[in-house]
C-alpha cells in the first residue's frame, strides 16, 4: 500500500494482542494529534499498560496496525529504535537509576549520540551542563542534583523520571500513572507540569486519579477489555452508562 | 563529588602498592642475602606472580558483573585460552631440544605420529603474533558467544549457567588429542620465551614485574572504562536493564563491548600465567576455576575494582596456605568463607572497610557539622 497520509502523530487502528487466548487488546484503535494531551483511564485490565507496551515496542501485537508520525512501523520496531525515534515512557513505578545522582540520571537521558564507542569517548560539554541545570530547574531538584536518585522521596523520583523523558527531547511521551503515591500537592504540581510539557509536545497520561484527570482538562479515552469504550471530554465520558457501569460506579 | 574523589585516592593507593610489589619483590629476592628475614626465596617470586595474574583476572570479572550485572561463571576459560595461545608460543621455542628433537613438530604430535604442523599452529613462533592470539582468540570468542547470548536477551542466572557450559565444552574438546593441543596434558616443558630461559631467576622477575605492569594497566582501564560515560550506561544497564533501553540505548551493545573488553583482560592474564606455571593444560577449563573467581571477587567487594585485586590475592594465598597445611579442609574454608561474606559482608572486605572508615570519619565530623550530605547547587 502506499503511505497513508494521516495527520495524526500516532496512529493505531485495529490493535490486537493476545496472551494465551486472552485478548488483552481487541481491535483497539486511537488516535493522537501533534501536542495534544490525551488521559486514558479504564479498570485495571483494560489494557492500559499493554497499549503502552505494542507503542514502545515491548510487546508484538497480533494484528493490527501502529503508525508514528504517519510513516514509522512501530510493530516493525524494537525498544531502543522507537525511542530514537521520539516516544519517551515512564513506568507505573518510578524507575530510575538508584545508584546515580540526580545529575547523571539526566545525563543519561539527554539526546545524544546513544553508541558504545559515543559515550566511551564523549567529554561532557558546557552545553550538556545547561540543559541539564534547565531541566533540573524545571522538575525542581536542583537542590537534589547530587544525591542518589535512590535517596530520592517517592514524588521526587516521580518526577526525575519526567524530567528524564524531557531530557530525551521526545514527540510524545507516554506517562504511566504520574499521581500514584504523591500528596494532593504533588499532584496539583504535576498536572501543572504534564500541561506546561503538552504545550509543546504529544502526551499520554494512563491515571486512575479522577481529580488529576479533571485537572489535566484535556480529552478522555476510557479502554475496557482491550478496546475503546468512550472517547470525549471528562464530563462526556463520565455520563456514559457502561463506562459508570464498568469503572467509575465500582 | 565526593564519590569521584574517593575513586582517586583509591587508584593512588592501588597503583603505589602494586608499585611497592614491583620494586620490593624482585629487591628481597636478589638484594637481601638468602638467610636474612628479608629474603623473598625462588620459588616464591612465580607464586606471586601467578596470583597477580588470577588478580588481573579477577579484576576482569568485577569489570562485567560489579559494573554491568553479567554475571560470568565461564571466565576462566578466557584465562585459559589466552594461556594456551601462549603455551602454543612456548611449545614453538623449544624448537628442536624436545625428547623427539622433531625441529618443528612439538612432542605430543610427533607422539600421534603427526607429520605436519595443523594450520592453526602457524604463526604462532613469531612473539607478536602471539601475543596478539592471547588478546584476540578470547575476545573473539567472547564476541561470538556474547552476540548471540545478549541478542536474545539471555541474562540473570541463565547467562550464567550458559557460560558454565562454554567453559565445561571448551574443557572436553582440549581433552581431545585430535584438537591439537595436546589433550590431557596439555602443552609444557617450556624452554625459553623470547630466547631468556623460562625457569631462571631473573626471568621469572621480569615476568612478575610485567604481570604487576598488566595489573596496573588493566585497573587503570578498566576506571577509565567505569568513570566515563560508557560506565554510567554499564551500572544503568546493570540496575534498571529496560529502562536503559526505552532511553534508546543498545543494551545488548553495551555488554557485548564490555563482555569482550573483559574477556581480553582475561585472555592477558592467561598469557602472562602461563610462562610463570610453566603448564597449561585443559583442567584450566574447569568449571569450578571460573566459579572460585567469582568467589575472590565477591570477598573482596564487588564492583569496586579494587576489591577484586585484594580477594583474589588473599584467598589464592590462603589456598596456598592451607593445601600445605590442612589440604583436605581448604574446600571447606572456601566454602564457608563464601557463605560468610555472603551473610555477614555483602559488600566485600573492600565494602565493609569503606562503612567503617566512613563512619568513623562521620564521628568525627559529627562535632562541627550534624548533616554533611547536603550539597547546595553552586
Amino acid at each position: 500500500m502506499t503511505a497513508p497520509v494521516t495527520p495524526t502523530l500516532l496512529y493505531l487502528d485495529n490493535v490486537t494482542v493476545s496472551f494465551d487466548g486472552f485478548r488483552a487488546l481487541n481491535a483497539l484503535s486511537l488516535t493522537i494529534d501533534y501536542a495534544e494531551m490525551r488521559a486514558i483511564i479504564g479498570p485495571n485490565g483494560a489494557g492500559k499498560t499493554t497499549m503502552m507496551d505494542v507503542i514502545t515496542g515491548k510487546t508484538q501485537p497480533n494484528e493490527g496496525t501502529a503508525l508514528f508520525e504517519g510513516a514509522h512501523d512501530l510493530t516493525a520496531l524494537d525498544e531502543t529504535a522507537i525511542a530514537e525515534l521520539g516516544i519517551g515512557r515512564k513506568f507505573q513505578t518510578p524507575t530510575v537509576f538508584e545508584m546515580h545522582t540526580v545529575e547523571d540520571n539526566l545525563l543519561l537521558a539527554l539526546k545524544n549520540k546513544r553508541g558504545p564507542l559515543a559515550t566511551l569517548l564523549s567529554r561532557r560539554a558546557n552545553q550538556e551542563r545547561e540543559r541539564i541545570d534547565t531541566l533540573l530547574e524545571r522538575v525542581r531538584l536542583t537542590a537534589q542534583r547530587h544525591r542518589r536518585a535512590g535517596e530520592l522521596s517517592h514524588g521526587q523520583k516521580q518526577w526525575l523520571e519526567i524530567g528524564m523523558l524531557l531530557a530525551q527531547e521526545p514527540k510524545l511521551l507516554l506517562i504511566d500513572e504520574p499521581a500514584a503515591g504523591m500528596t494532593d500537592q504533588e499532584t496539583a504540581d504535576t498536572a501543572d507540569l504534564l500541561r506546561d510539557i503538552a504545550r509543546s509536545k504529544a502526551v499520554i497520561v494512563v491515571e486512575h486519579d479522577m481529580t488529576f484527570v479533571r485537572d489535566l482538562g484535556v480529552k478522555v479515552t476510557c479502554l475496557h477489555e482491550g478496546s475503546v469504550l468512550a472517547e470525549g471530554s471528562l464530563d462526556a465520558v463520565s455520563a456514559n452508562e457502561r463506562v459508570v457501569e464498568v469503572y467509575l460506579g465500582r | 563529588m565526593r564519590t569521584q574523589s574517593l575513586f582517586d585516592r583509591q587508584t593512588t593507593l592501588v597503583l603505589s602498592l602494586l608499585t611497592a610489589a614491583a620494586i620490593l619483590v624482585p629487591a628481597m629476592n636478589v638484594l637481601a642475602p638468602p638467610g636474612s628475614a628479608l629474603h623473598l626465596s625462588d620459588h616464591l617470586v612465580p607464586l606471586l606472580g601467578k596470583y597477580v595474574c588470577f588478580a588481573l583476572l579477577a579484576l576482569s570479572v568485577d569489570l562485567i558483573w560489579g559494573f554491568c550485572g553479567i554475571l560470568s561463571l565461564g571466565h576462566g576459560a578466557f584465562f585459559a585460552l589466552g594461556g594456551y595461545a601462549m603455551g602454543m608460543y612456548l611449545m614453538r621455542q623449544i624448537g628442536s631440544r624436545g625428547v623427539y628433537g622433531d625441529p618443528i613438530l612439538p612432542d605430543f604430535m610427533v607422539f600421534l605420529n603427526w607429520k605436519e604442523l595443523p594450520w592453526f599452529w602457524h604463526g604462532f613462533d613469531w612473539f607478536p603474533f602471539a601475543a596478539l592470539m592471547v588478546l584476540l582468540v578470547p575476545g573473539a570468542l567472547a564476541l561470538f558467544f556474547g552476540w548471540f547470548a545478549f541478542r536474545s536477551r539471555v541474562t540473570g542466572v541463565y547467562f550464567s549457567i550458559i557460560t558454565q557450559a562454554m567453559t565445561f565444552a571448551l574443557m572436553l574438546a582440549f581433552f581431545r588429542n585430535d584438537m591439537g593441543l595436546g589433550g590431557n596434558n596439555g602443552l609444557t616443558d617450556f624452554k625459553e620465551i623470547l630466547g631468556f630461559p623460562v625457569q631462571a631467576g631473573s626471568t621469572r622477575i621480569v615476568l612478575f614485574v610485567l604481570s604487576v605492569l598488566a595489573l596496573a594497566g588493566g585497573y587503570l582501564l578498566c576506571r577509565w572504562v567505569v568513570g566515563s560515560t560508557f560506565g554510567k550506561v554499564l551500572v544503568a544497564v546493570r540496575d534498571a536493564e529496560s529502562r536503559t533501553r526505552f532511553l534508546g540505548y543498545r543494551v545488548e551493545h553495551y555488554k557485548l563491548a564490555v563482555f569482550t573488553l573483559s574477556a581480553m583482560l582475561a585472555g592477558v592474564a592467561g598469557g602472562l600465567y602461563v610462562p610463570q606455571v610453566g603448564i597449561i593444560n585443559p583442567s584450566e577449563f574447569a568449571p569450578a576455576n571460573s566459579i572460585e573467581v567469582v568467589i575472590w571477587v565477591a570477598v573482596g567487594g564487588r564492583g569496586t575494582l579494587a576489591g577484586p585485586i585484594v580477594g583474589a590475592l588473599l584467598v589464592n594465598a590462603g589456598k596456598t596456605w592451607f593445601t600445605g597445611a590442612l589440604p583436605e579442609f581448604w574446600l571447606f574454608a572456601l566454602g564457608s568463607l563464601f557463605v560468610f561474606v555472603t551473610l555477614f559482608m555483602p559488600r566485600g572486605i573492600l565494602g565493609a572497610a569503606g562503612s567503617l572508615w566512613e563512619r568513623s570519619s562521620r564521628r568525627l565530623l559529627a562535632g562541627r557539622s550534624p548533616e554533611p550530605v547536603t550539597h547546595a547547587a553552586e
